[in-house]
């Protein structure tokens, strides 16, 4: 298993390597007996040619270890649907076709898209939800997975050791690029985020650049606020991703490209090609334009 | 002294006068060759005969094996580098729907089906199957749709949503296109030839051995199939069900999936998976027959603990049921639930556990002779405990939600299906092919079948588990380089093309030494085998159908391929010059009466056409293009019919050591009844996964269903729906009184009154709840009443045909008290419908009231 690197997937890895060793060595039994029957001395194949071997190693062997290995998951699984966190960290992720949309439930409240910030040390607590069709939410080296379908709310905690980048994505075929609907989940520490959950909350900056200045006219003046909010804006959308921060994630297109305005432009025109099949139409406008509309979403840091 | 004891009796009496040394008449081998014919050149499409039909069965099966695995060849190159485009992302989607859904319903389940058609006469020395057309026209009704089904790819309209199908992703809204349609149409009815597949293999085994071939002295293959009919006859109504659900939900609007109109996506998984879980055993347990039988044939020794084999069988159907939710850990199914589940999952490793050392320990007793055969045997030994130690594994609630829906997955299932059926059904293809051919295949050709196929497998999918582990998810169509897959999944495609080549390989020995050779001339028993099959044969089956007193016969009586040879056991002729076999009781397989069967013929053809084109019309939306198609389907389907229950056409005749049977039986006795019987554990089942439903979708309301059953449907109508039910009841129940007395003319017109009360109670019902305000769209609530009513509808709509054929019957003078299975059958079917309706009108009319 990938290296585990929060709370809910160090006690699978261990119960993933105890697995791995146990069923080796049970496969090295089947084999060792299998040799003797098939190559071992008359004495050998004697004994093992009995309806006792059945017995034996067919039924009391399966039972006796998948009793104990039952009781360790179990109690592993009871743990892990319970684990009882003091003051979690509150946070609902819904599933799109092919985002993730990601509304902190207390604090600030910010709202962000495709990744998702928690502080080290303190557990997340998520409710996963859909809006359209079945998804799974993923990370395999902080947890395991858990479904997003329509009607249910579901839960799943998550706890990073270390500061860093979790990969995360969908992992319940959920059509078309459904591929490419990643998101990254961000540890920082406890400082960092709490500097990180203040700044998401405000409201998006005034451009500064004349470049910038001219961009967000374009995306006023355009589809875009349609399906698009930048809070402190009139763009109020709640079609596509919260862009009021967009330039301060890493990533675009979900968890797709690094994100700096040459991504950005070329995701704007030619989004189809990149990610075919997603809910946003590409845009054809002058070279100048996307630029400048890249530029003015870069600066929404 | 009652009839069975009278029947057992007569047979002892008779064994003892037999083998009968007495030569046989002259011209009688002549005779029994003639009525078994095959019909030559082209007319042989209208074979029935399960050499012909067994073994077309099969060769369609491998044909979809291979354009199966075509589809994953390209799935493999497209995969075989980061950002890969060999393919695009939609075709892609298509291609992994496909190859899983033909590789489950197109070769998986038809293969061990076809291998019953083929062997299990043979193994239980009957001379054929006792409904020869209704294979035929599984067969061919298959093979159509499978085709049409296949084709759609070259349109661009194949499926797309996975080969679970789950909703939302494939309803309405978020499948627009005929995509899907194309899966829940064309799986729907493919579907329903399984289950007639089903039907002929449980009334075969069960009626038509060879004379006092006990239960425990069965085959193992032929106890692997009786319980593999047994769970498609449970499990596959609740797909059949889901995918009427899903289509309806589709075409009509019906919310029974869309959870914000009171649906639940999470109903179409349990009404999968279901289904689902028992498939996969439905698939490896008539492998595992095989190989209870190839793997005592390579080792020259008797399977050891033959009961604990049978028992595991059994087990393993059984717990098969209780483990659906394995696939749905990760849907955040209460832990209280999925421990549950993950404990009976556990379980079923104790059956496969007793398997795998009984044949471990048969091996050891024997002395291997390394044949193609052996070698597939052990190879599929030690695949499988492997897929079943991963199994193992999954089956762990913590490890499965990491391991769910990733790559380490997708190696565990190939693992256990490639290794525990396609290895198996290897070894099967070279032990039995002998059997059919005048050549076998190439033992030096097939070592290197073996070793690309094998080795090509193990070098696919052992990595695969680390490619899941590493955080691969399944069913994507690229991966990004520099997450450490790159390698993993070139691997897999060189062990891809490896199996590729080994196939190709196999096709091409195929080719060269296939030579189909039913009658005269196949190679015979080239292993040594001790089972029945490899008695000398025709196409009429065995010359004369012996007694046995073990389990292999052929190794304790050298003796007996001679005698059944020379015509010295049962039934060496015809004595009613027509193509017959013996139906037995079913546990001691006490001679009963002599069954006559039909020979080639072209209605079940005709009508498995028109079949397959009206489902490929609703398909493609040609709605009136299907009803020519759906009305000529019926009319073949009565064509065939016409001629069956030919009546006591002679009187008992004497079928060996002075043993005479009579030729023809009604009610409970005949064959036709009990498999009316096993059509009505199938409507049960559709039935009891429907009232599943209702609870289900009750149990995830807020309210119940109090806020959408207001108001109720008046009291009137329910005493007058109620009163039409026990009317019918009344009705039918008096017309069977006076069939039993011998008056046909009063009982047919009581039957069309009890079949139209029936049919008015439904109308009454229906209306009722129409008046009430209620609408189907409405809700899930509306939808799912609305849906009892269309299944009794529908069991109307057969009854009416029904008993129209009955009118016609008496008409055409083919309906009287001794020669009465059309009314019979009509009879037990009604029985069954109104059950059925009237437990829906009391649970739909007092659920409501209870829960509120």
């Amino acid at each position: 298993m990938e290296r585990p690197a929060g709370l809910q997937a160090e006690p699978v890895a261990t119960l993933t390597t105890a697995m791995t060793a146990g069923a080796g060595l049970l496969l090295g039994l089947v084999l060792i007996v299998l040799v003797l029957a098939l190559f071992g001395r008359p004495r050998w194949r004697e004994r093992i040619g009995r309806e006792r071997t059945v017995i034996i190693l067919g039924i009391g062997l399966p039972v006796l270890v998948l009793s104990a290995l039952l009781i360790w998951g179990l109690s592993l699984t009871a743990s892990l649907v319970w684990p009882k966190p003091t003051d979690p960290l509150r946070i609902r992720v819904t599933g799109k076709q092919w985002w993730w949309d990601v509304a902190y439930l207390g604090g600030a409240r910010p709202r962000t898209a495709n990744e998702i910030v928690i502080p080290t040390g303190r557990m997340a607590e998520l409710e996963l939800e859909s809006s359209d069709v079945i998804h799974s939410f993923w990370v395999p080296r902080l947890s395991g997975k858990v479904d997003m379908i329509p009607g249910h709310s579901n839960r799943i905690y998550l706890q990073a050791r270390q500061p860093g980048t979790y990969l995360g994505q969908c992992a319940e075929y959920c059509g078309g690029p459904h591929a490419l609907m990643k998101f990254r989940v961000i540890a920082l520490p406890p400082d960092q985020y709490a500097a990180w959950e203040a700044r998401q909350a405000t409201p998006a900056l005034p451009p500064r650049t004349a470049a910038a200045v001219r961009g967000q006219s374009l995306f006023l003046g355009s589809a875009c606020m349609v399906c698009h909010a930048v809070r402190g804006t009139p763009a109020a959308g709640k079609v596509g991703p919260d862009l009021t921060h967009v330039g301060s994630r890493s990533t675009i297109g979900a968890a797709l490209m690094p994100n700096n305005v040459g991504t950005l432009a070329a995701w704007i025109a030619d989004t189809q090609h990149i990610k075919p099949g997603n809910r946003m139409p590409a845009f054809t406008m002058p070279p100048q334009d996307l630029i400048a509309l890249a530029t003015y979403l870069d600066e929404l840091e | 002294m009652s009839r069975a004891r009278q029947e057992e009796a007569a047979f002892r009496k008779a064994l003892e006068n037999l083998p009968d040394k007495m030569p046989r008449p002259l011209g009688e081998l002549e005779q029994l060759k003639k009525v078994w014919e095959p019909p030559k050149g082209w007319r042989a499409l209208s074979a029935v005969n399960n050499s012909y039909i067994g073994t077309f069965y099969t060769g369609a099966a491998l044909l979809f094996f291979i354009l199966g695995g075509v589809l994953a060849l390209i799935m493999r190159t497209q995969l075989a580098a980061p950002m890969a485009e060999v393919v695009s992302q939609e075709t892609y989607n298509q291609l992994f729907t496909m190859h899983g859904t033909i590789m489950m319903f197109l070769f998986a389940v038809p293969a061990v089906e076809s291998l019953g058609v083929l062997l299990l006469p043979q193994m239980l020395a009957a001379r054929d199957l006792p409904f020869p057309r209704l294979s035929a026209f599984a067969f061919w009704a298959y093979l159509f749709g499978g085709l049409a089904f296949y084709c759609s790819l070259f349109f661009k309209v194949a499926p797309d949503g996975g080969w679970f199908m789950y909703p939302p992703l494939t309803s309405a809204e978020y499948s627009p296109g005929i995509n899907a349609d194309f899966w829940l149409l064309g799986i729907g009815f493919i579907e329903i030839s399984a289950i007639a597949g089903a039907i002929e293999i449980v009334v075969g085994i069960l009626r038509t051995r060879t004379p006092g071939m006990t239960l425990a002295n069965l085959p193992v293959f032929a106890w692997a199939m009786l319980v593999f009919a047994a769970m498609v006859i449970l499990g596959f109504p609740a797909i059949i069900l889901g995918t009427a659900l899903l289509e309806i939900e589709r075409t009509f609007d019906w919310p029974f999936f869309i959870s914000h109109r009171g649906g639940d996506p999470m109903l179409w998984q349990h009404l999968f998976w279901f289904f689902g879980h028992p498939e996969v055993y439905i698939i490896f347990l008539p492998a595992a027959g095989l190989m209870s039988m190839i793997i005592p044939m390579v080792a020259r020794a008797r399977l050891v603990a033959y009961p604990l084999v049978i028992l595991a069988l059994i087990t393993t159907g059984t717990l098969a049921f209780g483990v659906w939710v394995h696939h749905m850990y990760a849907t955040g199914i209460p832990a209280m639930s999925v421990s549950f589940f993950s404990a009976a999952s556990m379980m079923v490793s104790v059956p496969a556990g007793i398997q795998i050392f009984a044949w471990i320990a048969t091996l050891a007793t024997g002395r291997v002779k390394w044949t193609v055969p052996a070698l597939f045997s052990v190879a599929f030994l030690i695949t499988f405990t492997m897929g079943g130690l991963t199994g193992v594994m999954v089956a762990m609630v913590p490890f499965d939600w990491q391991a769910h829906d990733t790559h380490f997955v997708v190696a565990h299932l190939h693992y256990v299906l490639i290794g525990g059926m396609v290895f198996p059904l290897f070894a099967a293809i070279y032990t039995w092919i002998p059997m059919i051919s005048n050549r076998p295949l190439s033992e030096k050709l097939g070592r290197w079948v073996f070793g690309l196929i094998v080795g090509g497998f193990h070098v696919a999918f052992l990595v695969m588990h680390w490619t899941g582990l590493r955080g691969m998810p399944r069913r994507v169509f690229t991966y990004p380089d520099g997450l450490g897959l790159n390698d993993f999944n070139l691997i897999s495609t060189i062990g891809a093309y490896m199996i590729g080549a080994g196939v190709l390989l196999f096709l091409f020995d195929l080719a060269r030494n296939f030579r189909f050779a039913p009658a005269d001339g196949e190679v015979g028993n080239v292993y040594g085998a001790g089972t029945l099959e490899w008695l000398p044969s025709d196409n009429y089956g065995f010359r004369s159908l012996p007694y046995v007193t073990s389990r292999e016969p052929l190794w304790d009586r050298p003796e007996l391929s001679d005698e059944v040879e020379k015509g010295q056991w049962f039934l060496p002729g015809t004595p009613t010059n027509a193509r017959e076999t013996i139906v037995g009781s079913p546990i001691g397989s006490i001679p009963q009466y002599l069954m006559r069967l039909p020979g080639p013929g072209w209605d079940h053809f005709l009508a498995a056409i028109a079949t397959a084109a009206f489902f490929l019309m609703l398909t493609v939306q040609l709605y009136w293009w299907s009803i020519p198609f759906g009305v000529a389907a019926i009319a073949f389907v009565f064509r065939w019919v016409w001629e069956l229950d030919p009546g006591r056409t002679h009187d008992p005749v004497e079928v060996g050591g002075g043993l005479k049977l009579p030729v023809y039986a009604t009610g409970p006795r005949s064959h036709a009844w009990w498999a009316v019987a096993v059509l009505n554990i199938v409507l049960a089942m559709i039935f009891a996964c429907l009232v599943f439903s209702y609870f289900f979708l009750w149990s995830n309301q807020p309210g119940g269903w109090t806020p959408y059953a207001v108001p109720q449907p008046s009291l009137a109508s329910g005493l007058v729906v109620l009163g039409l039910y026990l009317i019918g009841i009344i009705l039918m129940a008096f017309a069977n009184h006076l069939m039993g007395r011998g008056s046909t003319p009063a009982t047919v017109p009581l039957a069309v009154g009890a079949v139209l009360a029936l049919i008015a109670a439904v109308a009454v019902d229906t209306a009722a709840l129409a008046a009430t305000g209620l609408e189907a769209k409405d809700s899930g609530y509306g939808a799912v009443v609305y849906m009892f009513q269309l299944l009794e509808a529908s069991l109307g709509f057969t009854l009416l045909l029904m008993v129209g054929f009955v009118v016609a019957r008496w008409l055409g003078g083919r309906l009287h008290p001794e020669r009465r299975l059309a009314f019979d059958c009509t009879r037990q079917l009604f029985y069954y419908a109104a059950g059925q309706g009237l437990i829906t009108f009391l649970l739909l009319r007092l659920f409501p009231l209870v829960s509120a």
